[in-house]
């Protein structure tokens, strides 16, 4: 499929937001279209304030075939949730 | 012709272009070649129809005759219409569409750049709000003129094509008349003959970039934005665009 454009990943920092937030994908043919694009498809409810793109061939991900042992060590070891300790409420959300 | 018989005039040539060509743009809503166009699209024929809400509103209230915008927009029949004639031609393709688009938003753009400093502060507000509405609506549309123009062959055609069509109908954005003379006299609108040098250098500056050859010839098609004459398409766009209250008056939701 020579002919498509290629596909991008949107990420979003909301106006509240403290950190970009992925919010889905889309297509276009370059970087800048793609955030036009993006402004067109993921901000019209005023959503956002700034936009970040990148094409995803360009993110590496984790195989799923290698749930097992990425993760499943993990799982046993409750004593690294920090939930064995008081916190103060004057602390607020964490 | 009073002031405010011909501030009521202006108020419908701008509300009247907005709203005829928000409709035209959004007859690609579910057919635009890709989602995004197709999204980016709506959000610009919503805008224009936004803006028409403020132009139209604003000429019922001048009017002072008890019609708000929507008894304006939906019950004025077409020789009521001050919409330039380049807002009511058929979309023809997604390259047509894109070049009529430009050559719109670089008028509004330059237009609604003196109307912020309009002596009447009504329409200098209206002018705030949609210039930053409209410096988008510039920006995408003079992208995809250039990468259409400068892009396959067969864009690069259509886009010659589409120009050739369209731009005996830009001549009609800079024809001054009456109104547009007691219009500058008070402060309140550019002559639009004197925007002519800026828009052009504005357009030929994309064109350029897009590989595209500016037309010389300066032949203009007008009646649009007087009323004389419009074209035959008008009258097919009210049809579909006021039926409903007029099988229905007075319906809402």
């Amino acid at each position: 499929m020579k002919n498509e454009w290629p596909l991008w990943e949107v990420f979003i920092r909301g106006q509240h937001g403290m950190s970009h937030r992925h919010v889905g994908s889309l297509h276009a043919p370059d970087a800048e279209m793609a955030i036009k694009n993006a402004r067109d498809v993921y901000t019209r409810r005023n959503e956002g304030v700034s936009i970040w793109v990148v094409e995803a061939r360009h993110i590496a991900a984790s195989s799923p075939s290698d749930k097992g042992p990425l993760y499943e060590p993990s799982e046993s070891k409750v004593y690294r949730h920090p939930t064995f300790f008081d916190i103060p409420d004057e602390v607020g959300a964490m | 012709m009073t002031r405010d018989e011909a501030l009521f005039e202006f108020c419908l040539r701008m509300g009247d272009s907005t709203l005829v060509l928000g409709h035209r743009v959004s007859e690609w809503c579910g057919h635009a070649p890709v989602l995004e166009e197709d999204i980016a699209l709506a959000n610009t024929a919503l805008d224009l129809i936004g803006q028409t809400q403020l132009w139209l509103g604003l000429a019922g209230e001048v009017e002072g005759k008890g019609r708000d915008a929507d008894q304006l927009a939906f019950l004025r029949d077409a020789w009521d219409f001050r919409n330039l004639l380049l807002t009511e031609v058929p979309n023809g393709d997604f390259g047509r569409t894109l070049m009529r688009q430009f050559l719109f938003d670089a008028w509004h753009s330059v237009y609604l750049a003196r109307l912020l400093k309009s002596s009447d502060k009504r329409i200098a507000d209206i002018a705030e709000k949609a210039s930053k509405e409209v410096a988008y609506h510039l920006e995408r549309s003079a992208d995809t003129v250039v990468a259409l123009g400068d892009g396959t062959e067969e864009s690069h055609q259509r886009m010659e094509a589409a120009l050739a069509y369209l731009w005996p109908y830009v001549g009609e954005m800079f024809a001054g008349d009456a109104v547009d003379a007691a219009m500058a006299e008070a402060g309140i609108a550019p002559d639009p003959a004197g925007l002519r040098e800026e828009y052009d250098a504005l357009v030929g500056r994309v064109l350029a970039e897009a590989t595209l050859e500016m037309p010389e010839s300066r032949f203009a098609h007008k009646g649009g934005r007087n009323g004389a004459m419009h074209t035959e398409h008008l009258g097919h766009i009210l049809t579909q665009m006021q039926w409903l209250q007029r099988a229905y008056p007075g319906a809402s939701w």
